[in-house]
């Protein structure tokens, strides 16, 4: 199921991706998502463009569930990320 | 010993500067040959060639310096490894694939097995001149679709339920064409600029987009003395049998319109774009 109303997410650990690129965007965010239990939450910091096209899908791949990804406005995003897979 | 070059041709063998010598073609369909097939063109390449094989650009192999007199024995001992020798001349040449759906995250289509029944159902077919398939999983176009004759596009057609959509956001970062907004409670999809892609589909957390895949195909593309992208004229196909609908009308017509030496635009620019694209659109969406 889908989960609905997504302002109330605190996110468990925080990762920032903006000093990286592509692939190494993905890979900075899987390694922090590795220290997370299962249901737990990352908040990624990323760049706007590139890494905030691709880096969804990839998480998604994986396995994991992303939860929200939102314009901070300053030429990054913030992405929610709910792990789920081990 | 007389040489029948347009045979030698037909089954593969390229005259070389060399005389006497032939760069044996063979035959790759996608770009795909297991490490057995690897490992028996190593072997002809050491025994009777010079030790190397040229990749093509097309994701052919060729392997150099053959003789003629040892032509049956390379051609029988590849084959008892599952390789066949390839074509030249005028006729559907090596079908050309990218990994796609199979392998590759972007991928909408199987492109390994389409290309296969392209390369089943029309590889080596006689025509007024060479023409190719190339099969390219996405918008990404790794295989350069629109440089073939007819060239393959996967793509997805995508639709969009609000039920499941928890906006998320992510499918309104993902379109490259700008085509998705999320407002407060919804999301505007504006379809007129919706190019395929389906990145919304893939890349949704909840399932609210779906995707088909579906083929965008490009006639008349060629790239070589003369440069010329190919064109759509037909909207996404969902159904592989449309698909096969297409190419059997697109060489029926180079056939009837194609005098020996034209390439498949030619022919399709002396019969007129309107009146191609009219007959395809007949066969391929009336039928």
């Amino acid at each position: 199921m889908p989960e609905k109303h997504l302002a109330e997410w605190r996110p468990d650990a925080w990762a920032d991706v903006t000093d990286v690129v592509c692939p190494a965007t993905f890979a900075k965010a899987l390694a922090a998502l590795e220290d997370l239990e299962k249901g737990q939450i990352l908040e990624i910091r990323l760049n706007d463009g590139e890494a905030a096209r691709n880096v969804p899908l990839s998480i998604k791949d994986e396995g994991h569930l992303v939860l929200k990804l939102s314009d901070n406005g300053d030429g990054t995003c913030t992405l929610l990320v709910r792990k789920l897979d081990d | 010993m007389v040489v029948d070059y347009a045979a030698l041709k037909s089954g593969g063998f390229m005259r070389q500067k060399q005389k006497n010598n032939f760069s044996m073609r063979l035959k790759v369909v996608g770009g795909k040959l297991e490490a057995s097939q690897l490992a028996a063109i190593a072997e002809v390449a050491e025994k009777y060639g010079h030790g190397y094989v040229h990749l093509t650009s097309r994701q052919g192999v060729e392997i150099p310096f053959i003789k003629p007199a040892d032509m049956e024995n390379v051609k029988a001992e590849l084959l008892s490894a599952g390789v066949f020798t390839g074509v030249c001349g005028p006729r559907v040449r090596t079908v050309t694939a990218c990994q796609g759906s199979a392998v590759c995250p972007s991928g909408c289509i199987d492109t390994y097995a389409l290309a296969e029944s392209i390369s089943e159902r029309y590889f080596g077919r006689e025509l007024p001149h060479k023409f190719k398939f190339g099969v390219t999983g996405c918008r990404n176009n790794c295989l350069k679709a629109e440089e073939n004759d007819l060239g393959v596009k996967g793509v997805y057609s995508v639709s969009w339920s609000r039920e499941t959509c928890n906006l998320c956001g992510v499918c309104a970062k993902v379109c490259r064409e700008g085509a998705v907004s999320v407002t407060e409670d919804t999301l505007v999809v504006d379809e007129t600029l919706c190019n395929h892609c389906g990145r919304c589909a893939k890349a949704c957390p909840s399932d609210a987009w779906s995707g088909q895949p579906a083929y965008l195909l490009s006639f008349g593309g060629m790239f070589g003395n003369r440069i010329a992208s190919g064109r759509q004229i037909l909207p996404p196909l969902t159904d592989t049998a449309a698909l096969f609908r297409a190419a059997d009308a697109a060489l029926g017509f180079f056939d009837r319109h194609g005098k020996p030496g034209d390439r498949f635009l030619v022919a399709v620019e002396r019969a007129g774009w309107d009146v191609f694209e009219k007959y395809i659109r007949a066969e391929v969406l009336h039928a």
